[in-house]
């Protein structure tokens, strides 16, 4: 199943890319569809961050290590830094959370 | 094209192509602890290509949610690229073979890097060489991140878990500007926690996306 899941989004990302190319561009040009296409990223992540931070495997929400890592992200964030040492803090400072705990 | 200006063109977006390729080694690794082998991680880098799908497809797997689920969080993630592909398609006519070479490499970076040019034939430079520079060491550094942490073995020891939403607030943050994006954000990560319970894994991330529907198509 994790080939299926792998193979068709792959082909669907393709074809969202070669759909836009070949699109005339009066068919997408509005303002709503400009703000969809820009929030739309915006809730989809926000939503990812609070599910794999404080939703635990049965749904419900657990306070564990990984908090402590998502507010050292969002620190790292706030103070500009790269990419992977935003990711780096982030685990780090969970492993070190929970090697105390 | 001036040879200034191509000089100029040729050294940012290779790199801009060179820190984004970076972090595919993040995508490697996360890939491969969320239970995906080595294959099944670079063929997603190699064949989506678009990394904020990426993440967001192996996330959803990895957390128990289904196969539908990711696959449409991951395919409305990439909706975005079709949308850039539109503005893209009067500044680079591609035709033929190369407009399905070139559709592969339509991404936030070389979208950014080709508007950001004076002239079009500087924005078709920008864009060729930014798509391929990151598509090549993203590839590579996916590999090598997904190979190191097969080797590593438990990854909660390391706090890998907590790597994903890392990652998804790197992505995240830069698009945060003006109120609307801060409210988005805000409304989606309450409704996502809070039909976490009463819904299967991976459906919480889609019906946060009704929030972006919600506030984009008001008047």
């Amino acid at each position: 199943m994790t080939w299926v899941a792998v193979l068709v989004s792959a082909a669907a990302g393709y074809l969202l890319r070669l759909a836009g190319l070949c699109l005339p561009a009066r068919w997408v040009s509005g303002e709503r569809s400009r703000r969809v296409a820009e929030l739309l990223p915006v809730a989809l992540l926000a939503a990812l961050v609070v599910i794999q931070t404080v939703v635990g495997g049965d749904g419900r929400l657990v306070v564990d290590a990984r908090l402590a890592g998502v507010a050292a992200a969002v620190l790292a964030v706030a103070a500009r830094a790269p990419f992977l040492l935003v990711v780096f803090l982030a685990a780090s400072t969970t492993a070190l959370v929970r090697a105390l705990s | 094209m001036s040879p200034a200006l191509r000089r100029r063109v040729l050294r940012d977006s290779l790199t801009v192509g060179a820190t984004t390729g970076a972090y595919g080694v993040s995508f490697g690794a996360l890939s491969a602890v969320s239970g995906l082998s080595v294959a099944q991680t670079c063929a997603l880098s190699l064949l989506l290509f678009s990394g904020g799908s990426q993440f967001a497809l192996v996330g959803i797997l990895g957390s128990g949610g289904s196969p539908a689920a990711a696959v449409t969080t991951s395919t409305l993630l990439a909706a975005r690229n079709g949308l850039y592909a539109v503005r893209l398609a009067p500044l680079l006519r591609l035709t033929g073979w190369r407009r399905l070479l070139g559709a592969h490499i339509v991404l936030d970076e070389s979208t950014a890097m080709a508007l950001a040019q004076p002239r079009p034939d500087a924005a078709r430079f920008a864009f060729r060489v930014t798509g391929v520079a990151v598509f090549l060491l993203w590839n590579l550094m996916t590999l090598l991140g997904a190979l190191g942490a097969d080797a590593l073995g438990d990854p909660r020891q390391y706090g890998l878990d907590a790597a994903g939403p890392a990652a998804f607030i790197g992505l995240v943050a830069p698009r945060l500007r003006g109120r609307d994006p801060w409210l988005v954000a805000g409304a989606a990560a309450v409704l996502a926690a809070g039909v976490a319970p009463f819904v299967p894994a991976g459906v919480p991330v889609l019906v946060a996306a009704g929030v972006a529907l919600a506030v984009g198509l008001r008047r």
